[in-house]
């Protein structure tokens, strides 16, 4: 299982309720292909950079899904069916959660070796006991 | 367009720097603070494609990507930002090219 993200867009003619229907539609679609919907997201009507189909505004609709890749296949395959989704795209969130979180936790090392090593600037003695302190952090 | 050197020489003429930067202070010429990266002094570990109006910053107007001696953005977080730009160009949240 993995972590993706989901995000399309709706033509901005259709109607609330009718967005509404299709993303509860889209969620049936993850659960019958053996995904899992984590969060959905609307991230409202926006204007989009350049034209697509014909259209210059658009509404954002996020899912935060776990699954497989026939789960993405699936959903996807949905999507371009839809008429009412002018584009649609989906990211792997797996690798930059884990590039995100190395950030982390190197920053976190960092600030704590500086502010041992402010009293007494030898950071050549004060190598071995480090690890023990990180595994704690 | 001249590559801008960093140190100053003072050599005669020299087309002004058009846009970005410091540039304050009138007595050096060629005088520019030190940027830095924006997202490692704000601890944004995350660059989402999703945020516009951050990721917007680092294009220029016609919607290319600003480069590194511009914006002073280390070259971990310039990686990461030009694959959170090209990701929000494909969902029609940046443009590809902007027009005039």
């Amino acid at each position: 299982m993995r972590n993706y993200e989901m995000i399309f867009i709706v033509r901005p003619d259709v109607a609330d309720d009718e967005v509404q229907k299709l993303i509860t539609q889209m969620e049936g679609v993850v659960a019958s292909a053996g995904g899992k919907v984590e969060k959905v997201e609307k991230m409202g009507r926006r204007r989009l950079a350049y034209r697509v189909e014909k259209q210059r505004e658009g509404f954002y609709v996020l899912f935060y899904v776990q699954g497989t890749g026939d789960t993405v296949k699936e959903f996807e395959r949905r999507l371009k069916v839809t008429d009412a989704v002018i584009k649609h795209m989906t990211v792997c969130t797996d690798e930059i959660l884990q590039r995100a979180a190395k950030f982390k936790t190197l920053r976190t090392k960092q600030e704590a070796k500086r502010r041992r090593s402010k009293p007494a600037p030898a950071p050549a003695p004060a190598a071995p006991p480090a690890p023990v302190e990180n595994a704690q952090a | 367009m001249p590559v801008p050197s960093r140190e100053g020489a003072p050599s005669g003429e020299r087309p002004q720097r058009r846009e970005g930067g410091g540039g304050g202070g009138g007595r050096k010429q060629y005088f520019r603070r030190r940027k830095v990266c924006k997202f490692c002094t704000e601890k944004i570990d995350l660059i989402d494609y999703k945020d516009v109006r951050l990721v917007g910053e680092f294009v220029a107007e016609r919607g290319k990507i600003l480069p590194r001696r511009l914006t002073g953005t280390c070259s971990t977080h310039q990686r990461a930002l030009s694959e959170a730009i090209k990701r929000a160009r494909n969902i029609a949240l940046l443009p590809f090219a902007a027009g005039a």
